[in-house]
């Protein structure tokens, strides 16, 4: 596992923003994803797309070492995530967080730059500065000082994204950013998306709403515990993949795991 | 009626310090186990020192300090990592893996406490309760800088240094794994780390305290002037502050009522822990009747106010309509009262303000508006009309619910609002019913 040529076959792209290989994932040893093989393309729009509980979250939690895998590999640049966290921004689910919690729309933008300052040292004015830009950009310049429950909903993923964007990572694991947003909002979120993609960055979004997928996505990873398919949305977003990936009852896969537990259960 | 010269300062201020300093440093660390929602996890800590302490008297057969703290600490760290283990492994909630964990523990720890009591000059009332009038005697003290300092002081000073130097040299990264752990560890913060960190410095705030305001009471003085704060602001750091000056405030008071107020009753003065901790419950209680934004007064206050705003506006309108149809409907305090279905008291004070504004006055056959009450009525009863429209053609609301929903939105719709009704609605001059819309006054 030492090097890369030694676990990534021939033919994979070795300079891919996030390349997976094998990965597993279990919880409680019931797995969520199973042998997970992408190369995800640079400077794209990518939407990940399943039912619920097909593992998405899981996926780009596991990318960022949040939570631990059982096996396979995973490379953002080329490298353990560890060598290029920097490189990587993350936008989680909206209900992640406390949002009572004490602090204004600036200080959650502002906490996207704690990593670039570094341990025990100050947020200084030019940091404050930059996040005050990044809500401008979002549309948020006027309600800097509001603290974050007064927001709306979708200010406050707005917020969130404006944090990413002071991380000015390449590589960006967002989580539902689309989630009870209304229609203004979303379309503000995709220009802002669709601008990061424009300055080379790529963009790996969760996403629900698969009327948008061909409008919003370049490329489209379908994901049920595995991947069903993965490719340019033009070619990969066709019904039969749709259906293979939500279709009908449990998937073979899914009743071996029930079965596993079963047996687990009655030993 | 509180005369200082009952007080002696050599003890009773010894005694103040003792509590605001044990004070001080649980409130500097509460405030982000509160926001963590994890103050439960403060308590179970709390408790669960007390093996480490009975252990550090039986090995030691003192109650030299070290070894107390050491056993201690590791114990707290113990109780953390158990609490995780348990709901991983057990699969049950977080809450009662705690409680697994602390009761098993602090029993474990009163019954080794009850025997070590044999062997050293250790009283378990003490350790539970504590004994912040003794510990503060000068029998025990050393000297610094040419003072005699009693030890418990000393102590608690150093533990509240090292909690404030903590909170202030990893505020960032407190602020940040509170509120966002994946990020704080997608940042470099790992956020177990700083989640150990902070539970060690508690057990160690846990066992400093245990001699002033015992094992059970500095849960109190964790928690509670922490969520007194978060209820009267929402700045993190005028929180903590607040928590520290709150925990202050409950030392003093506390002290001052552990002395005073059973004598009211006939009763000797009483233990001073425990009043502090009945003190930062008042203050608890005040802070969440008064708080600006989650406060009870506060929201009934705006709540009556609201209201009181509405029916002013309601009985502009209603004369406003009766001048407009001719006098079918009786314009005296009772007719209004009717038609409005409002209460006598609330009506009395709105028709007093509205006269003392000079809006209507009072004439023979009931109330009229005056100059002034008609610019008024005309905006509002515009808005109503306006709303009657819009509901109609743009929502799709039925004619019978109509005057209904407008009669709410009329309240809420300032000029601006009004403007744009009129413009989508294309400036109707008379509403579904046919009455005529006044004009604008801009």
């Amino acid at each position: 596992m030492s090097s890369v040529a030694a676990t990534v076959p021939a033919g994979r792209a070795v300079d891919s923003p996030l390349s997976i290989y094998d990965l597993t994932v279990a919880y409680h040893r019931k797995p969520v994803l199973w042998d997970v093989s992408v190369d995800f393309p640079k400077g794209q729009l990518i939407g990940v797309v399943g039912p619920n509980g097909a593992g998405k979250s899981t996926l780009i939690k596991a990318v960022m070492e949040l939570i631990p895998t059982a096996s396979g590999e995973i490379r953002v640049f080329g490298k353990p995530y560890r060598k290029n966290r920097r490189r990587v921004g993350y936008v989680p689910q909206r209900e992640s967080v406390d949002w009572d919690f004490p602090v204004d729309a600036l200080d959650v933008v502002t906490m996207g730059l704690y990593g670039q300052i570094g341990w025990c040292l100050p947020v200084r004015r030019k940091h404050r500065q930059q996040a005050a830009e990044a809500l401008e950009r979002v549309g948020l310049a006027d309600l800097a000082h509001r603290q974050i429950s007064q927001l709306s909903g979708g200010q406050q993923q707005r917020t969130f994204l404006a944090r990413a964007l002071v991380q000015d990572a390449d590589l960006y694991l967002m989580d539902e950013p689309f989630a009870a947003v209304d229609a203004a909002t979303e379309q503000a979120i995709i220009e802002i998306l669709q601008e990061m993609k424009n300055r080379g960055k790529t963009v790996l979004v969760i996403h629900h709403d698969l009327q948008t997928v061909a409008d919003y996505f370049d490329y489209v990873v379908l994901l049920n515990m595995r991947v069903v398919a993965h490719g340019p949305v033009a070619t990969t977003f066709t019904q039969e993949n749709l259906q293979k990936t939500y279709g009908g009852r449990l998937t073979l896969l899914e009743e071996a795991t029930e079965a596993m537990r079963r047996r687990e259960k009655t030993l | 009626m509180f005369g200082i010269d009952w007080l002696a300062w050599e003890l009773d201020g010894w005694i103040m310090l003792a509590g605001i300093l044990s004070a001080v440093s649980a409130a500097l660390l509460g405030n982000f186990l509160v926001l963590r929602k994890m103050s439960m996890l403060g308590d179970a800590i709390s408790h669960a020192v007390l093996p480490g302490l009975a252990a550090a008297f039986l090995i030691s057969e003192s109650r030299s300090s070290w070894p107390m703290f050491l056993g201690a600490v590791a114990v707290g760290l113990l109780t953390a990592v158990f609490t995780e283990w348990i709901r991983g492994f057990g699969k049950v909630d977080e809450g009662a893996s705690m409680g697994v964990v602390f009761t098993s523990l602090f029993a474990l720890g009163l019954v080794m406490i009850v025997q070590a009591a044999d062997h050293v000059d250790l009283d378990p009332d003490c350790v539970l309760y504590g004994a912040i009038e003794v510990a503060a005697l000068p029998y025990d003290s050393w000297s610094v800088g040419g003072w005699e300092v009693p030890r418990v002081i000393v102590v608690l000073g150093c533990v509240s240094l090292i909690n404030l130097l903590f909170v202030c040299l990893f505020f960032k990264e407190l602020k940040i794994s509170s509120f966002d752990a994946s990020l704080a560890t997608t940042s470099g913060f790992p956020a177990w780390l700083l989640h150990y960190l902070l539970m060690m410095l508690v057990a160690v705030t846990a066992v400093a305290s245990f001699e002033s305001v015992g094992n059970i009471l500095v849960v109190a003085m964790l928690v509670v002037p922490p969520a007194a704060a978060y209820m009267l602001t929402d700045r993190l750091v005028l929180m903590i502050g607040l928590s520290v000056v709150i925990g202050m405030v409950a030392a003093v008071t506390g002290h001052l009522a552990a002395l005073t107020v059973p004598g009211w009753f006939g009763y000797r003065s009483t233990t001073t822990a425990g009043m502090m901790a009945v003190m930062t419950g008042l203050i608890f209680i005040l802070a969440a009747m008064l708080g600006p934004r989650h406060g009870v007064l506060i929201k009934f206050v705006r709540r009556r106010l609201l209201s009181l705003r509405i029916l002013t506006e309601d009985v502009i309108g209603f004369l406003y309509r009766i001048e407009e149809r001719g006098a079918e409907l009786k314009s005296d305090r009772a007719g209004i009262a009717d038609a409005l279905i409002a209460g006598p008291l609330a009506l009395r004070s709105v028709l007093a303000w509205l006269r003392w504004r000079g809006h209507i006055r009072s004439e023979k056959q009931g109330y009229e508006l005056t100059a002034t009450g008609v610019v008024l009525a005309r905006a509002l009863v515009r808005s109503h009309r306006l709303w009657e429209h819009y509901l109609i053609s743009e929502a799709g609301v039925g004619a019978e619910r109509l005057h209904a929903k407008a009669e709410r939105l009329e309240h809420f719709t300032d000029r601006d609002l009004q403007e744009r009704l009129s413009d989508e609605t294309s400036s109707p001059e008379t509403d579904p019913h046919g009455r005529p819309i006044p004009p604008s006054d801009h």
